[in-house]
């Protein structure tokens, strides 16, 4: 049908006649930036969005306002189950990695879809930033078009995440901008994965879209999708990727042109401002309800080994980066959140944009504070934050890489998630309480071609390249609450409905591996009264291939990020052991046990021969596997809440029967002995002993714990001294250099001058 | 005023043995209940042997009370801390893990942090009853900051509209 006959076309005329009489395609003939800089002077100036003051609708017409927010909101998540089909990739089609949302002319987001929330006001800044581009005299904005971005600059999380925007015209206005993102297995770029920590620049990347248009009428440029065929590595799922999330933002330009013609246009308008301002609202209502005012402060520690592994000279060296947060609630509900004092952005992958944060704080926020579904970007102007520029968290270049954000992003918001907590306990709402959770890691990736024999057995449309990126790492220990122990291998911080998928699912995606096992992970989980919920680890083998290339991202990896609470350790470190030049065909011949685990450390090697390393170092960088080498991965553990001692008795025979912990463990952390009859998972408790030996570790605690003077003066002399490691060291340095402010409180506590650190 | 059941699962959830049907369904799902506070706060009273009025709980041990000589961090042992204002920390006894072999009294080889990273655990713990009141994971050398500075008068007086227990 030629586009002309289509609504797209009556818009399309309608913006042409509007334009022809001397009109914008803002409100009432406005400009979009003089729009933006309307709603940004009216809120600056009274505190509400745009000065709504009075919800009219919303007050007015409760019903009616109800029902439309459900409906768009139905709109956002319909148009994502629905597109999600559309996707041949399992992380879109199986693990639900896309979401949609919509947007105000200027930008400010009113719903968004389930998924990967975290893009909540990503897609608000990409819009902000064509806007203030004057993209609407300029590029152009009319209707059809459709605009891609995936630069972390602009406004998104990491650069596998790809956005289509689709402006909504109503009467040659544009009343709204639809959103879809998808987390891509593959953008090109330097090395193979969705999550790469191999790049040191953004030119390594892979495929940058730069608020570009990439469509009209409703179609694709030709030449837009030449490059998506030449320059991934898995051109069909970016092609259907792509399908997915323009047909869901073309789903949701029909449901607004729907409800506009149900309602009416300045229904709609009116609706979407107050959609706004009442999300603003609900957070500074949330906040009094559920937390404590005051200032709260933790921090995170983010270490990246990467001496040994990296490949350029700049990458080729061992940091720790600082991540401080502090946090202030204030009287009137609002929050501060601070993170001055944060290392500063580097030649890795790890650098975070402020968009990256931003999306961290809704992802995190949604799960803890804001879970009934009503999140927009009124939600953000209730929050001040201050990311330090030329930070970690909010880079001043965009030639950095920003692939793997996550790295930075998911400790630092376990120290978000502690401040919060704090308020939540505090308040009584111990059961809102989360001390954290591991970061995503083990990330498997990598990427080869099958033996020719192997391709003809699948189809051509799929080609000889197979990517390996599966999402096991979506299952990972979520951290004890204050009132119970946390979710076993569940949950992943960045998407609340985390699912790991079917193995079966990724063994069709990912033709050349074969998984070995996969088992709980005995001693990952945090201690604690309530424990943290439990990691697991598994082994894959390579088999059919041609070649093939895999390596894995870890963390936390050579030290913790965050501790517990109250009393409650952190989950465990993670490391890497591998075999290649193995037995495994020989063994599978003659039927005898190959490596399903290393628990307890150390006993992967007993069942395979062949070429094993072995490292405290958990990530390590792409490396040729061979059919039949075997590869060890593992999720990491939550951390806990309270004293270890004060577990009950019966919940530490459980952990044991259920491999949670091993009997050497409990013995040492919890004090508790007994006889594991490994065969029935049966363990039998010593009550005499167990007594005694809870008492023996409290008399430890007497005998060897100082006073804080005592731990004071031998630090101060260290610090003085410079005697800690140089990877902390220049961790310090770094920060001083970062903030004048930390520099000032960190000399002031140990009350040194300034000739040391 | 919170009614009986209400005050049967905040106890439960003091205690740690609400059953996860109950949490799942009541307890975890908006909206909240409107006394909790009130209700968690009287409760914890009753269970301390201290006559102190506790203005908020800190953490399983630790509260802020009101005392003749102002606001204080005390334990549910009896033991005082110092002002509110005051890092708690730096009153109470520490146990520093930064070795290996310390580390591995908790953590199996191989997950650990690595030795030559200068990484500590810090055990804080109660020099009154010697339980552990937090852990600290950080760097050698890295500052003992106060982690919350609760602003205990807005509170009252601003969101819950009446002052605080120890200026009734």
């Amino acid at each position: 049908m030629s586009i002309e006959n289509t609504k797209v076309g009556a818009e399309k005329r309608a913006v042409t006649e509007k334009r022809t009489n001397g009109g914008e395609i803002g409100w009432e003939g406005q400009t979009l930036q003089r729009m933006l800089a309307e709603t940004e002077r009216l809120t600056e100036e009274t505190g509400y969005y745009r000065g709504l003051e009075d919800l009219e609708l919303k007050e007015g017409e409760r019903f009616e306002y109800e029902r439309l927010y459900s409906r768009l909101r139905g709109a956002l998540v319909s148009a994502r189950e629905t597109a999600l089909h559309v996707s041949a990739s399992p992380i879109v089609r199986e693990i639900g990695e896309l979401c949609f949302q919509i947007y105000t002319p200027e930008g400010d987001s009113i719903a968004v879809s389930t998924g990967i929330i975290v893009h909540v006001h990503t897609g608000s800044l990409a819009i902000k930033w064509m806007i203030d581009q004057d993209y609407e005299h300029d590029r152009g904005i009319e209707p059809g078009d459709v605009f891609c971005n995936n630069d972390n600059d602009l406004g998104n999380v990491h650069t596998t995440d790809v956005h289509t925007i689709v402006p909504i015209f109503h009467d040659g206005e544009l009343v709204a901008w639809a959103d879809g993102v998808t987390h891509e297995a593959d953008i090109g770029g330097a090395s193979q994965g969705h999550t790469s920590i191999v790049h040191t620049s953004r030119f390594e990347d892979g495929i940058y879209a730069t608020c570009e248009k990439i469509g009209e009428d409703d179609e694709l440029y030709q030449d837009w999708k030449v490059r998506g065929e030449r320059a991934t590595r898995t051109p069909m799922y970016w092609d259907l990727d792509e399908k997915c999330r323009l047909a869901g933002c073309h789903m949701i330009r029909e449901a607004v042109h729907e409800i506009i013609e149900d309602v009416g246009a300045e229904t709609f308008k009116q609706f979407t401002r107050e959609a706004v301002e009442e999300g603003r609202r609900t957070m500074e209502s949330r906040v009094q309800e559920r937390l404590f005012p005051g200032t709260y402060r933790s921090t995170s520690f983010a270490a990246l080994p990467l001496e040994e592994e990296g490949w350029k000279p700049e990458q080729q060296q061992d940091t720790m980066h600082h991540l401080p947060v502090e946090m202030e609630i204030r009287e009137d509900g609002t929050m501060s959140l601070d993170m001055e004092g944060t290392s500063s952005q580097g030649d890795h992958s790890f650098n975070a944009a402020e968009g990256s944060m931003t999306g961290g704080l809704w992802v995190s926020l949604t799960q803890c504070l804001l879970h009934d579904g009503k999140v927009n970007d009124g939600s953000h102007y209730a929050l001040d934050t201050h990311f330090p520029e030329g930070s970690l968290t909010n880079p001043d270049d965009p030639q950095l890489s920003f692939h793997a954000p996550w790295g930075t992003i998911m400790p630092a918001f376990q120290a978000v998630w502690e401040n919060v907590s704090q308020g939540f306990f505090a308040r009584g709402f111990r059961e809102e309480v989360v001390t954290g959770y591991s970061e995503t890691s083990d990330s498997v990736q990598g990427g080869g071609t099958l033996l020719e024999s192997m391709a003809q057995m699948i189809p051509d449309e799929v080609g000889d390249y197979f990517p390996v990126s599966p999402f096991d790492l979506s299952c990972q220990g979520l951290g004890a609450s204050a009132v119970r122990d946390g979710l076993d291998y569940g949950y992943a911080m960045w998407n609340p409905e985390s699912d790991m998928g079917d193995i079966e699912e990724w063994e069709l995606v990912q033709w050349g591996t074969q998984y070995l096992s996969r088992q709980i992970k005995t001693d990952s989980a945090g201690h604690g009264k309530y424990r943290g919920g439990s990691g697991w680890e598994g082994v894959m083998t390579v088999m059919g291939t041609d070649e093939c290339t895999l390596y894995k991202a870890a963390q936390p990896d050579v030290t913790f990020s965050k501790a517990g609470m109250s009393g409650g350790y952190p989950g465990s470190t993670k490391y890497a052991v591998r075999a290649h030049d193995t037995d495994l065909a020989e063994r599978a011949r003659e039927g005898d046990p190959y490596p399903v685990g290393d628990t307890p450390p150390g006993t992967f090697e007993e069942h395979i021969d062949g070429d094993v390393t072995r490292t405290h170092r958990g990530n390590y960088f792409p490396k040729e596997y061979d059919n039949h080498d075997v590869m060890h991965f593992q999720m990491g553990g939550g951390p806990g809440w309270g004293d270890p001692l004060e577990r009950p008795l019966p919940k530490v025979v459980k952990d044991v029967e259920a491999e949670v912990y091993s009997p050497d463990t409990v013995e040492s952390v919890y004090g508790v002995v007994g006889a594991f009859d490994e065969k029935h998972r049966a363990f039998d408790l010593d009550e005499a002993a167990t007594e005694t030996a809870r008492e023996a570790i409290r008399e430890r605690r007497r005998e060897e714990s100082e006073t804080f003077e005592a731990f004071y003066e031998r630090e101060r002399d260290r610090m003085a001294d410079g005697d800690v490691a140089e990877v902390v060291a220049e961790m310090y340095r770094d920060a001083f250099d970062m903030s004048e402010a930390f520099e000032t409180e960190f000399h002031d506590f140990w009350d040194l001058d300034r000739s040391g650190f | 005023m919170a009614s009986e059941t209400d005050e049967r699962q905040v106890a439960q959830l003091i205690d740690g043995d609400i059953g996860w049907s109950e949490l799942r369904n009541d307890v975890l799902p908006d909206p909240k209940d409107g006394e909790r506070f009130e209700v968690t706060r009287r409760l914890l009273e009753e269970r301390v042997d201290f006559e102190n009025p506790i203005l908020l709980p800190l953490n399983d041990h630790l509260y802020a009370v009101g005392t003749d000589r102002g606001r204080i961090v005390k334990c549910d042992c009896g033991h005082e801390f110092c002002s509110l204002g005051e890092n708690w920390k730096h009153h109470a006894r520490v146990r520093i893990r930064e070795d290996e072999g310390e580390h591995r009294e908790i953590y199996p080889e191989y997950q650990t942090p690595h030795p030559d990273w200068d990484f500590q655990l810090r055990e804080w713990f109660c020099p009154g009853c010697y339980a552990q009141l937090d852990v600290d994971a950080v760097p050698a050398g890295y500052p003992v900051w106060q982690s919350f500075e609760p602003d205990v008068d807005t509170f009252y007086e601003e969101w819950l509209g009446e002052p605080a227990p120890d200026t009734r």
